[in-house]
């Protein structure tokens, strides 16, 4: 089970950032994640949106460059060596992980990080093996 | 007291210049039609034949050679000699594309030499002075070019080529250098770190002789207070030897060019005419004594002005401004020929679109080089692992092509400015 994220190319200069949550906000968009990766000189944003396909045709309207991904939603218990656990199953069954982010907010004494693999039918498995649960788009509240 | 590496042929008088010019040009015409079929076709279409060729006077019925000629013709199409009597190549800093190679007999190293040493001695150096030379050495001609003319002089030389500035200041220091050659934005850099390592007092440099980069009347000043010592200008390029073509005297208002082994002519860029003396225009350089490489009336693209007044040092010859320009859109940056296409070249082979813009600036006294690539949606990725390093590629392939290092900034799509729908390829910062 994934879940879409959107990538966006940020240039390094003001008014970038604003300018995205603006249209997105101007569509009735809601974020339900976001995370940036950046270098002095440009970044990526990475988003998580309760209407991805519409708020990817609305940016790519805008002249953004983005690209969609697919990431896995992994349900990690809100409580000291909650992430510790799960990144270690994750490691001992070998899959890299690329990034990872945290969802606003949390459900059931439950957080959700986004995770971002090469492999993400491998990491359900594992997770699946491990007794450690996903969170579906659904549960994110996704269209 | 003025100083003359050779007092007879540089304070010739103008009918004695053009006696040798005469009779050289001449000679020279004979030489390339009978040894350069290239220069042969080429003069042959435009229906003169040497016969038609019996003085200055009759230069201009002449065809140009161009940058392009030189490129089509690489390696030998216009080599004049057999290269059993060749014993030297030198090359532009310009790599893939845009290569030039020149020949040089012992016999042009030797006429080559006998320019830089005047131009060392114009400059005030004599055999018992220490010349610094932290020009390239190398395929490019700054390093070889002065370092054969400090011999000529019989200057201590000490061949440092360019680069590690403890070394050179070592070096400069320990050895008491009096003259240094190298680019004037190199001279810049080295007065800096000799302002802020306290050596001033420690350095007996009085002299430095500069070229192969553009630089202004300011930056003159600049390194002159800087270093206690006065600057002089250079000039020259591969096609016709390399340094030495023109150099600054004592009277710092503009370069000799050595009349007796170089004609010049300034023409109209664009139509070609010929244009009166004291009039700003392409400068043309033919060469009537090389042997291997002889290049007749051959375009530089520098912008300039021929000035033939009479000058305080005592020599004749004709002298240039500096090159206030190009008619070409050929940039030059920290001394290294750089042509927007080129760059265009490595970003298409990249995988990059052709829509870029280049920024060349000075920072501190030094070049600097970016290039602003749009980004596009096949080489974005969520990963900024892979995009810095598909930017690093580009970098090293830049680098490879360029010969020196250009930033690259990917800039979101469509933000390269375009004034009336064309983009504007280079911004050149530079005050010069």
């Amino acid at each position: 089970m994934t879940i879409p994220q959107i990538s966006v190319f940020l240039e390094n200069k003001a008014g970038q950032l604003a300018d995205i949550t603006g249209i997105l906000s101007e569509n009735q968009v809601n974020m339900r994640a976001i995370n940036i990766a950046e270098t002095a000189d440009y970044g990526v944003l990475r988003l998580i949106v309760d209407d991805a396909s519409r708020a990817s045709s609305i940016l790519l309207e805008q002249g953004f460059i983005l690209t969609m991904t697919p990431v896995v939603g992994v349900a990690v218990s809100d409580a000291p060596g909650g992430l510790s656990k799960v990144l270690s199953v994750i490691s001992r069954a070998g899959i890299d992980v690329e990034y990872m982010y945290s969802v606003f907010g949390q459900k059931n004494g439950q957080a959700c990080m986004i995770f971002r693999v090469a492999d993400t039918e491998g990491l359900s498995v594992v997770l699946q093996e491990n007794g450690i649960g996903t969170i579906t788009g659904e549960d994110l509240g996704l269209h | 007291m003025e100083r003359y590496f050779q007092k007879e042929i540089e304070t010739a008088d103008r009918e004695q210049i053009l006696a040798w010019q005469n009779e050289r040009l001449v000679r020279q015409v004979r030489h390339v039609w009978d040894n350069v079929p290239y220069y042969r076709a080429k003069m042959e279409t435009k229906g003169v034949t040497p016969e038609d060729i019996r003085s200055v006077e009759d230069l201009h019925k002449l065809p140009f050679l161009t940058k392009d000629d030189l490129r089509e013709a690489y390696p030998y199409g216009l080599l004049a000699k057999p290269l059993k009597d060749c014993v030297r190549i030198q090359s532009t800093s310009g790599t893939t594309g845009r290569r030039v190679v020149a020949f040089y007999t012992q016999h042009d190293l030797d006429l080559w030499e006998d320019c830089c040493a005047r131009a060392i001695m114009a400059a005030g150096g004599t055999n018992e002075d220490v010349c610094h030379i932290c020009y390239g050495y190398g395929l490019f001609t700054g390093g070889p070019g002065l370092n054969g003319g400090s011999h000529k002089v019989g200057c201590l030389t000490l061949p440092m080529s360019s680069g590690n500035t403890d070394r050179q200041l070592q070096f400069m220091v320990d050895l008491e250098a009096t003259i240094l050659c190298c680019t004037p934005s190199y001279a810049a850099f080295l007065a800096e770190s000799i302002q802020e390592r306290g050596l001033r007092d420690k350095i007996k440099l009085k002299a430095g002789i500069f070229g192969a980069e553009a630089w202004s009347e300011e930056m003159r000043q600049d390194i002159q207070n800087k270093l206690g010592i006065k600057a002089y200008d250079i000039y020259g390029l591969t096609e016709t030897s390399g340094p030495g073509v023109a150099f600054e005297c004592s009277e710092q208002t503009g370069m000799h060019i050595n009349e007796d082994h170089f004609i010049a002519e300034i023409i109209d860029p664009d139509t070609g005419e010929v244009l009166p003396e004291g009039s700003k225009g392409e400068l043309v350089f033919t060469s009537i004594t090389k042997e291997a490489f002889p290049l007749l009336r051959y375009r530089t693209r520098d912008i300039c002005v021929l000035t033939r007044g009479k000058c305080s040092c005592g020599r004749t010859h004709v002298k240039m401004s500096k090159p206030m320009g190009r008619s070409d859109d050929m940039l030059i940056v920290k001394g290294v020929n750089v042509f927007p296409s080129q760059i265009e070249t490595v970003l298409l082979e990249q995988g990059y679109p052709a829509n870029y813009q280049i920024i060349v600036d000075r920072v501190n006294n030094s070049d600097t080089l970016e290039v602003m690539v749009e980004m596009t949606p096949e080489n974005f990725s969520d990963n900024l692992g892979k995009i810095t390093e598909m930017e690093k590629g580009l970098v090293s392939a830049l680098k490879a092509m360029l010969g020196i290092y250009a930033k690259v900034r990917l800039v979101a799509p469509k933000s390269i400015t375009r004034s009336e729908g064309k983009a504007v390829r280079v911004i050149d910062k530079r005050k010069i």
